[in-house]
């Protein structure tokens, strides 16, 4: 199991109460969407998965791993093992698609010769290979999402998590993008999909759990 | 957690890592600072003069503690004999004086050797032509071996017990004063040294802030792609002692220009004195200590801002 999600319940400081006793499990190597109206509690969820947020109630399970047992100091060394897209891509925009893409490598303490290879490896799979030198705001949207998708999976993550990964792009783009993920779930990443994009998420064919007012449907 | 084998190769045992990582950062940091040359620059000037001023201060102290300490036989006492007391009583005075412990050394000065002192160097030679007898009494010059106000003063006292001695004088006002204005001086340096110290941690503080505001975005990435604290914290450390650094060098090099600047009109007034005293810079090793000190000042602001500005939003979905 890649993801347990047990009785999991978030409430705010605020009392907003954004995810309610929400249980389920992605299995290691499935892709699944989640879904729901803005606001029903998806980006809540996604939080307590990379560990942004702590879930008040309930028990949230990643790779066999409790996360309520987690120390702050210990929570870099858990993102390290998932990649994650937004939807705004968060590139840094002082430096070019090869620094942005190597910084987890970096962080996770690589070796120079390793980053170089690495890094080629994963722009080479979202097709940007001639782009190593440009900076993000030379390129085009769906180029900066898939800036965004190398970083995150440079790493070799076994779980990938993306927020509304096609919510800026152009059907033709959506599509692209979404190949990609499937490409990575063919190789035994797991993955999950906020999306609101109903009609790629219909024809893909792969498991939704839908989220209303936090609580699954 | 689990991790893939290919996750685990390439990467290199954590204290190599770790190393390779502080060398990039330093010198990353380093190359940013030299990047925004102007802004840098600035920064870099105030906190020269933040520590440049006590440091000018610590060599204006030194300075006056080696004249001092080249006060040579100073201060003197002088002994003025009575006028009545015999020859012999006299000589058998000196070789008291001679004996003291505290005697470094004495001059004897005989009525008439001052008579013809005074014929020589005034231009009263005709009134004490029209006196009847010498009007100056015998008097010994004595050199103190301590110049502590405290044994001065018992000397002084036990001189004025003889019946030959008609009165002792030692300026010992001015002594007492000039090595009060000296701790006075050694005082204000302290104070200013660290009033200025908490100025230079808070200009580095806001500076760090600054770069920390700039930076907001990348900070909130690394840290979501699995960058520790330290890894976050690191390249401000860094500027921050880079900062310390340059703010060591410059108030260096400050204060070497004021004594380049101060020693031409010193030498005019130690020349006055017959004296040839040039002033004195900071040696090698109170120099590197200031280098040192300044650097752990940049460290320390830089760490304090790190402290409270680096609580992160996270905000991102």
């Amino acid at each position: 199991m890649m993801i347990l999600f047990d009785n999991v319940s978030k409430r705010y400081p605020s009392g907003k109460e954004a995810l309610s006793d929400v249980s389920f499990g992605i299995q290691t190597g499935e892709m699944a969407f989640l879904t729901g109206h803005s606001g029903a509690g998806k980006s809540t969820l996604m939080k307590l998965v990379i560990l942004l947020e702590r879930a008040t109630k309930g028990q949230v399970v990643i790779q066999d791993i409790n996360l309520n047992r987690i120390a702050a100091k210990h929570i870099p060394v858990i993102r390290r093992n998932i990649g994650v897209i937004f939807q705004n891509h968060q590139l840094l925009f002082d430096r070019n698609v090869f620094e942005n893409v190597a910084l987890p490598l970096y962080i996770a303490g690589f070796q120079h010769r390793e980053v170089g290879r690495r890094v080629r490896a994963a722009l080479s799979k979202v097709g940007l290979t001639r782009k190593e030198k440009a900076y993000p705001i030379s390129l085009s949207g769906g180029e900066q999402q898939r800036v965004g998708i190398a970083r995150a999976v440079v790493n070799r993550p076994p779980l990938l998590l993306a927020d509304e990964p096609t919510g800026n792009l152009d059907p033709a783009l959506s599509e692209e993008v979404m190949n990609l993920f499937l490409q990575f779930n063919q190789v035994g990443v797991t993955v999950l999909i906020a999306s609101h994009n109903q009609e790629l998420i219909s024809r893909l064919n792969k498991r939704e759990i839908r989220l209303h007012e936090g609580r699954l449907l | 957690m689990k991790t893939s084998g290919a996750t685990t190769s390439g990467v290199s045992s954590g204290g190599r890592a770790w190393l390779r990582n502080h060398r990039n950062i330093a010198i990353g940091s380093l190359v940013d600072l030299l990047k925004n040359r102007i802004t840098s620059l600035m920064t870099v000037m105030v906190l020269g003069i933040a520590t440049g001023l006590p440091l000018l201060l610590y060599v204006v102290l030194i300075n006056v503690l080696t004249v001092t300490e080249n006060f040579d036989g100073d201060p003197r006492i002088s002994i003025y004999m009575n006028k009545e007391a015999a020859e012999e009583d006299i000589e058998s005075f000196l070789t008291i004086v001679e004996k003291h412990p505290n005697t470094a050394g004495f001059h004897y000065i005989s009525p008439e050797e001052a008579l013809l002192d005074f014929q020589l160097h005034s231009n009263f030679s005709d009134v004490l032509n029209s006196l009847s007898s010498n009007p100056f009494p015998a008097v010994v010059e004595l050199i103190p071996r301590d110049t502590d106000s405290v044994k001065l003063r018992s000397q002084i006292i036990e001189m004025e017990k003889y019946q030959e001695v008609d009165m002792v004088v030692a300026d010992l006002a001015w002594i007492e004063r000039l090595f009060g204005f000296i701790s006075l001086a050694k005082s204000i340096v302290i104070l200013l040294g660290l009033m200025l110290g908490l100025g230079v941690l808070l200009i580095l503080g806001n500076t760090v802030r600054l770069s920390i505001e700039n930076r907001r975005s990348e900070i909130e990435v690394v840290k979501l792609v699995g960058g520790t604290d330290g890894f976050v914290r690191r390249p401000f450390l860094y500027l921050g002692f880079w900062y310390g650094v340059g703010g060591g060098i410059s108030a260096w090099l400050l204060v070497h220009v004021c004594i380049l600047f101060l020693s031409g009109p010193v030498e005019l007034i130690a020349q006055s004195y017959r004296d040839d005293y040039a002033l004195v810079g900071l040696t090698m090793i109170e120099s590197l200590s200031f280098f040192a000190l300044s650097s752990i000042l940049g460290l320390l602001g830089s760490a304090l801002a790190v402290r409270k500005h680096l609580r992160v939003s996270e905000s991102l979905f």
